[in-house]
């Protein structure tokens, strides 16, 4: 025991991991997610005003997983201060993945009757080349929708990171990677269906994908994982490892001389944001029911990196008003004027950039304190 | 004993998985530093030229010189920073400094404050701090961290130490420029190290600052080994025992105080200015 009087050392106050309002806000958002919009959609009879349209789940599911790379790209690029322009790559292979297992759900319900995917008919295949291997088990097809973003995203971190290889030179170099797998994907004799990609789904395990009960699963799932995003992302905000990170951010060389080697904590995080990717691709393709390698175009990646800058980097609910905003406003633009969405995504991005510098939430808290 | 070190170690540093090295620096032999005919080159230009340099344990080193003597250079070269052309740098006996990345350095224990004081801005003090303090560095320790009654009473010392108690929960980087400089040597402090290596810490201060600096290096003697490069020739007096003076990348005399002072090539480079 010291001597001293207790008074005279520092003890920091410890931050909860939500306040008593979070939590409230949380706990509201879970029920809603989990229980109401599966009732209003599922039980609540489709002339009744409070009915929801299958549309409309599917959209916001669709939201929702966007939220969940939100959420990864703020890990890497808010925390961490890594700018990936690949990470709609890490999102369309684990679309890939378990796009594989609904393929081999379809059965023999395609227009060939074979046992074969029809693209795979189409191209005088025989046989499943090496890579579907598996793919009928469920459970395969989970684990490499972990297994393929996660070990991708490992290896090409470990070179990146060990080569210190930073800045805008590690964005382009995602890009490039993003751009690669585009390229390789479309090829047909890459065995993923071309530029067609994957569409025209029946079943998840035996039951049907269109079916409310299916889509009110698969939007309650993504809701969950988004919670769980959510949660993880404030475990690691406040633990030790989120500070490591966020010191790698601002003064990198100051913490290797402090004794951390910065590669295997940009690797961590790296290679989780890309396995939180695939979760979220994942569960988006069954929703949408489509995947094709337009998923990994550069533009998609692009946009991801402005949902985030849009909300707020480095915050932890940032990331995921962004995602919303940004895809509200592209239903709507869309819909209405298709041609003008790029200009106002690029037009977005550079008042943002400029005037808004921390995103909504940065310009909330601005406002929040004026009026103190 | 067959130290960790005497293992081949990648170059680019991949093999330091989070590498602890554990063992003491060997000093039986007198130097904890030991720098032979370090030569480093910055396109052509030798910014090091045959530096041969010893640094007794516990000793207290002043290193001065001209601007572009080659100080922050040498300092780079012995925290794995710059790889030197030619030369060996030795810790202790046996830790072969050219070979071991910066954190494994960091670990072995030597502690550098920059030239341009560096802590994380965005970070509380006390984090700080807690960044800096000797333990496991590794990921997975980090993501289950936390802090014994111990650690937090060393992070309190060390806040009383340089004076920054009452400043624990602010941003660094709202602290004034010699408050950085402190939290700076602060966190060198906390890793514990065996040899600091400061790069003009009373750049910027006030008299009082530095005077209080002076003190802080004073009762640090004989606990560590430290390096000082500095400028302010008041300061030096104040602290030093033996003065080497740099110029163009080598050694240009060595000893006391007063010897220096009144050492006629000396003044024509460096003091007579
Ligand atoms: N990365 C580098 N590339 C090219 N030249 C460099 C590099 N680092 C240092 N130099 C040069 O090497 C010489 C020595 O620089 P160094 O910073 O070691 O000097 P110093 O003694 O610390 O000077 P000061 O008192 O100004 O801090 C200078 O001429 C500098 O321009
Ligand atoms: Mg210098």
């Amino acid at each position: 025991m010291k001597s001293e009087p207790l008074s005279l050392n520092y003890r920091p106050v410890e931050q909860p991991f939500f306040t008593k309002t979070g939590w409230t806000v949380v706990a509201v958002l879970a029920l809603v997610a989990l229980v109401i919009v599966p009732i209003l959609y599922v039980a609540v009879p489709q002339e009744h005003p409070l009915h929801l349209s299958a549309y409309t789940v599917t959209l916001v599911g669709k939201i929702l997983c966007y939220c969940i790379v939100a959420c990864a790209m703020n890990l890497i690029w808010g925390y961490t201060g890594i700018l990936s322009l690949g990470h709609g790559l890490f999102f369309a292979l684990g679309g890939y993945a378990f796009g594989m297992y609904l393929m081999r759900q379809i059965g023999r319900d395609g227009q060939y009757q074979s046992d074969l995917p029809d693209f795979m008919v189409f191209l005088d295949w025989k046989e499943y080349p090496w890579h579907w291997a598996g793919t009928d088990s469920f459970l395969w097809a989970l684990m490499l929708v972990v297994l393929v973003p996660g070990l991708l995203a490992f290896v090409f971190g470990f070179f990146a990171f060990r080569s210190r290889i930073k800045g805008v030179y590690f964005s382009i170099i995602t890009q490039a990677l993003t751009f690669a797998f585009m390229l390789l994907f479309f090829r047909n004799e890459t065995g993923f269906g071309g530029n067609n990609g994957f569409t025209d789904f029946k079943r998840i395990l035996g039951f049907d994908v269109t079916s409310p009960g299916m889509r009110a699963t698969l939007f309650a799932l993504s809701a969950a994982a988004l919670l769980g995003a959510v949660v993880m992302t404030r475990y690691l905000e406040r633990s030790k490892t989120g500070r490591v990170l966020r010191a790698i951010r601002d003064s990198e060389s100051r913490l290797m001389f402090s004794g951390y080697n910065p590669l295997w904590y940009k690797l961590f995080i790296w290679t989780l944001s890309a396995v939180m990717c695939g979760i979220a691709g994942a569960l988006y393709v069954p929703q949408v029911g489509i995947i094709n390698p337009s998923e990994m175009s550069p533009a998609n990646s692009i946009e991801i990196a402005v949902w985030v800058a849009v909300g707020g980097r480095g915050t932890l609910i940032g990331p995921l008003l962004g995602a919303s905003t940004v895809n509200g406003a592209k239903s709507f633009f869309t819909q209405s004027f298709p041609e003008y969405w790029l200009f106002f995504l690029g037009l977005l991005f550079i008042l943002v950039t400029l005037f808004m510098p921390k995103g909504i939430v940065g310009l909330v808290n601005r406002i929040m304190k004026r009026d103190q | 004993m067959k130290p960790a070190h005497d293992e081949p170690l990648n170059p680019s540093g991949a093999s330091s998985i989070g590498h602890v090295v554990t063992e003491a620096v060997d000093t039986s032999h007198g130097p904890i530093l030991y720098l032979d005919d370090i030569t480093v080159s910055f396109d052509g230009f030798k910014a090091l030229n045959k530096l041969t340099l010893t640094v007794d344990e516990g000793e207290l080193r002043c290193i001065i010189g001209p601007n572009g003597a080659g100080k922050t250079t040498m300092m780079d070269v012995i925290t794995g920073k710059t790889r030197p052309d030619a030369g060996s740098a030795f810790f202790g006996q046996s830790i072969d400094l050219t070979r071991l990345t910066e954190a494994e350095i960091a670990h072995a224990g030597i502690g550098r404050k920059f030239q341009k004081p560096t802590v994380f801005e965005n970070h509380t003090v006390f984090e700080n701090l807690e960044l800096a303090i000797k333990t496991d560095k590794r990921v997975w320790a980090s993501l289950r961290a936390r802090l014994g009654d111990e650690q937090l009473d060393r992070i309190s010392e060390t806040l009383r130490t340089i004076d920054l108690l009452e400043q624990a929960d602010r941003a660094a980087g709202l602290l004034s420029h010699g408050q950085k400089q402190w939290l700076e040597i602060g966190m060198l402090l906390m890793q514990e190290p065996q040899l600091l290596l400061l790069d003009e810490p009373v750049a910027g201060m006030t008299d009082e600052e530095t005077a209080k600096t002076a003190q802080l290096l004073k009762t640090l003697e004989g606990s560590c080994s430290i390096v000082v490069v500095e400028h302010d020739m008041e300061f030096i007096d104040e602290i030093a025992s033996t003065v080497t003076v740099l110029h163009e990348g080598s050694v240009l005399a060595e000893g006391g105080m007063n010897e220096i002072k009144s050492d006629e090539r000396v003044i024509e480079v460096y003091l007579g200015r």
